[in-house]
């Protein structure tokens, strides 16, 4: 599993990697996921429907993530944009 | 009289500090101007003032864009520069485009209900700026939307339309993604 954060600027930047089944693998990765949800970031896992669709997930806590995910986005969370001098939102 | 004097004295200063302190920083050498940069609450040079980072930053959302959403939806973004994301009803769709308002439209009659305003801003600033790459702004409305589309909505600004996007360029943009999804419709019956 790769803990992936977007980051202005740069893309993605892969915060932590591990494999679940290691107990001090995946302690690192709770750990990791455990500061982002601090930062006050949200999280995401990229899933895919019965139907094929793609879709994701929020999860809240490192026990919500599915065991088979591959990757965690986190992501600063959603505020209210205002206009900027450009229009952009 | 001392008080106006003193005011036009503080802006003189805090004038001329600022024209002066782009040519003090090219003037010094790289560490001197690194100190100086931190000094001033600024990044170093070194660090904004890259050309490249920024395109560098949008091939990479796109590759991670592209494999999160599905095929037709990397390739509508590729081509038109915006997603088309269903709502949970099925009178309710979304246009999401890189750094402005999600677009609330009905898919049935092709009218405009709402504007969405919605930022992801990076607070800790991590390059200089809050703004996500474009790509990966999609990509974080997308994933918000089709995971808790009412908590994103919740968090946004709801406006009418026509606040921030201009109805007649969403309008266009409706008709441009028609013509696209039957140009590809029969693409893919051609194909098949």
């Amino acid at each position: 599993m790769r803990l992936l954060r977007l980051k202005p600027g740069h893309g993605e930047v892969v915060l932590a990697e591990g494999d679940v089944a290691d107990p001090e693998q995946a302690a690192a990765l709770v750990a990791a996921f455990r500061a982002e949800l601090d930062a006050g970031m949200w999280a995401a896992v990229p899933t895919e429907r019965g139907d094929g669709r793609r879709a994701a997930e929020m999860v809240r806590s490192f026990e919500e993530v599915p065991p088979d995910a591959e990757r965690v986005i986190f992501f600063p969370r959603a505020a209210g944009g205002a206009q900027s001098p450009d229009g952009a939102a | 009289m001392t008080l106006p004097l003193s005011a036009a004295a503080i802006m003189a200063v805090g004038l001329a500090w600022e024209l002066a302190r782009p040519r003090l920083r090219a003037s010094l050498p790289g560490r001197a101007r690194a100190l100086v940069s931190r000094w001033v609450g600024r990044a170093a040079p070194a660090t904004v003032e890259d050309p490249g980072r920024e395109r560098r930053a949008e091939l990479r959302a796109r590759q991670l864009l592209r494999s999160c959403v599905n095929e037709e939806e990397w390739a509508m973004y590729r081509d038109l520069g915006f997603l088309s994301v269903p709502g949970a009803a099925s009178t309710c769709a979304y246009l999401v485009y890189p750094h402005r308002p999600i677009v609330a439209y009905a898919p049935g009659t092709g009218s405009v209900l709402n504007e969405y305003c919605v930022a992801f801003p990076d607070e800790t600033r991590p390059y200089g700026s809050a703004r996500l790459p474009d790509a990966d702004d999609v990509l974080a409305k997308w994933m918000a939307l089709s995971a808790d589309e009412r908590r994103v909505i919740a968090e946004a600004n709801m406006h009418l339309p026509g606040r921030q996007v201009d109805v007649r360029r969403v309008r266009k943009d409706l008709v441009r993604l028609a013509r696209w999804e039957r140009a590809r419709a029969a693409g893919s019956v051609r194909a098949a």
